[in-house]
């Protein structure tokens, strides 16, 4: 469980993240959505620690983010894995490198324990054919595969994800979004997504925190985002045509 | 004001350099990697210029020569001390900062730009130390570069003053071993190892903290092609005057 309180962060003086606090759960995949410039990406690297918050407090697992020293985040950093964006996996490294690389960097364990591990998480993701290849000579699809194995084969206890679907077509972004489900569900992970494709929302959404301007706008769960009356998230969700027919259609 | 704080981020990059290592296993192969890529990967075009352009410089001292009184064994001493006090040492690390230096930063830039030195530091790792702690490493053996490019310079004078016939073989060699100080050798290497670090690392900065897309990976190689070559420039006049004044 990671617990956001009243996280500010600012650039230039110019306050990006206006006291956040929120709750994620595990084994639920929790949802980051809002538009471009809200403050998505920077409350997910805060949370990643590749930026630090001017002020309030992140907890996980009860312990608290500022009173680690630098061995301690460095533990935690191990239990974190990330999908990102643009997969960012090594270039010059197989699919199989790919996924034993955190392995090969962090632990000291034997190569036939780590490729056996590695390939055992490339089966989950269905890869197998695969793991020869070089990630350039793979679709989207198979490198977003790639990503959450290499971010799950440490077995994390926390799983992020940044706009898993870019790029992706709508049926190879509901094959993603359910792997990151099953992942979730299967081995109790707290998985955090910035996402703003509404279709991963309906999908995948246990938990919702929609950000506006750096504000939490709105929180709730799929179940709940048709019924709010917030005028904020139903502003952001029904900008489409498609999303302001499945409204008329659900009432 | 904007030049201070990139001298203050690049010495602060370089300490990052070398605290967390990464393990020993992983870093011998990075090392092996780069010294494939950097200084293997580098021979042939050394080899080549070193040799024309070492022909090139006794044909042009064999030229001017034109008083019966100047010996002709000038040819081959002007040669040699043209090649071994500059021309191996300075200009060929100009021309591997051309080299060298784009590929290191259009490498490491293109890391950042697709998020996998992101991807190194959610892992926890040292991404500075993983990305050019090799690099330097695997610079260091520049002077053996260095070292081929003054035997293939003098070469290639020899051979085109022979086949030139400015000059007979027995004058270029005289030429050559006349008045010869070691130390010369010694200074020329010293100024490569330092510009090894030079060629190193400020191409790694200019990629590692670069910011944009493809197209700001390209100036960022041109930025640090510049940069390098007025550092190695600066230093080279630092160092020989330090040690041969």
């Amino acid at each position: 469980m990671i617990e956001l309180q009243n996280i500010t962060k600012s650039f230039d003086g110019i306050e990006i993240l206006k006291g956040i606090s929120m709750t994620f759960e595990a084994g639920k995949t929790n949802l980051i959505i809002g538009q471009s410039g809200s403050g998505k990406t920077v409350l997910l690297k805060c949370l990643l620690g590749l930026h630090q918050p001017n002020g309030g407090d992140m907890l996980f697992n009860n312990q608290a983010l500022v009173e680690m020293d630098d061995d301690q985040r460095r533990i935690l950093r191990r239990e974190m894995g990330m999908v990102f964006q643009g997969s960012a996996l090594f270039d010059s490294m197989t699919v199989l490198e790919n996924v034993m690389f955190p392995m090969q960097m962090l632990t000291n364990q034997s190569e036939a324990i780590m490729r056996k591990a590695a390939e055992e998480v490339i089966e989950r993701v269905n890869l197998v054919d695969a793991q020869q290849k070089l990630p350039a000579e793979l679709s989207g699809g198979m490198q977003k595969r790639v990503a959450i194995a290499r971010a799950v084969v440490m077995k994390p206890k926390y799983l992020f994800c940044d706009e898993p679907n870019s790029g992706l077509d709508p049926k190879t972004a509901i094959v993603i979004d359910n792997l990151i489900r099953e992942i979730t569900q299967e081995n109790n992970i707290t998985t955090v997504i910035n996402s703003h494709d509404m279709n991963s929302v309906m999908e995948i959404g246990d938990s919702i925190l929609f950000l506006k301007n750096g504000v939490k706008a709105w929180e709730g769960s799929k179940e709940l985002i048709f019924k709010t009356d917030n005028e904020a998230i139903n502003d952001f969700v029904y900008s489409s045509n498609l999303m302001k027919k499945v409204k008329e259609v659900y009432q | 004001m904007k030049l201070l704080h990139h001298i203050g981020a690049y010495f602060l990059m370089l300490r990052l350099v070398f605290i967390k290592p990464t393990k020993a296993k992983v870093m011998r192969k990075l090392i092996f990697q780069d010294i494939q890529d950097l200084i293997i990967g580098s021979l042939g075009i050394v080899a080549f210029l070193s040799f024309f352009v070492g022909g090139v410089v006794s044909i042009q001292t064999a030229l001017n020569i034109e008083s019966p009184l100047i010996p002709k064994n000038l040819v081959g001493f002007a040669t040699r001390q043209s090649v071994i006090l500059e021309f191996a040492p300075t200009f060929m690390c100009i021309i591997l900062a051309g080299k060298v230096g784009s590929y290191i930063t259009s490498s490491i830039g293109t890391m950042r730009v697709t998020e996998q030195i992101d991807a190194l530091e959610v892992m926890g790792i040292n991404s500075v130390n993983y990305l050019v702690f090799p690099k330097i490493i695997s610079m260091l053996l520049l002077p053996f570069v260095i070292n081929i490019s003054m035997f293939l310079g003098i070469l290639g004078g020899y051979t085109a003053t022979l086949y030139g016939g400015f000059s007979n073989s027995a004058d270029f060699i005289e030429g050559i071993q006349m008045d010869f100080k070691p130390f010369h050798v010694t200074y020329a290497f010293v100024k490569t190892l330092i510009f090894a670090v030079v060629l190193a690392t400020i191409p790694s900065y200019h990629g590692y903290f670069m910011k944009g897309g493809a197209l700001e990976v390209g100036k960022a190689a041109t930025v640090a092609f510049v940069w390098t070559s007025i550092v190695i420039i600066v230093l080279n006049y630092i160092v020989t005057q330090l040690l041969l004044a």
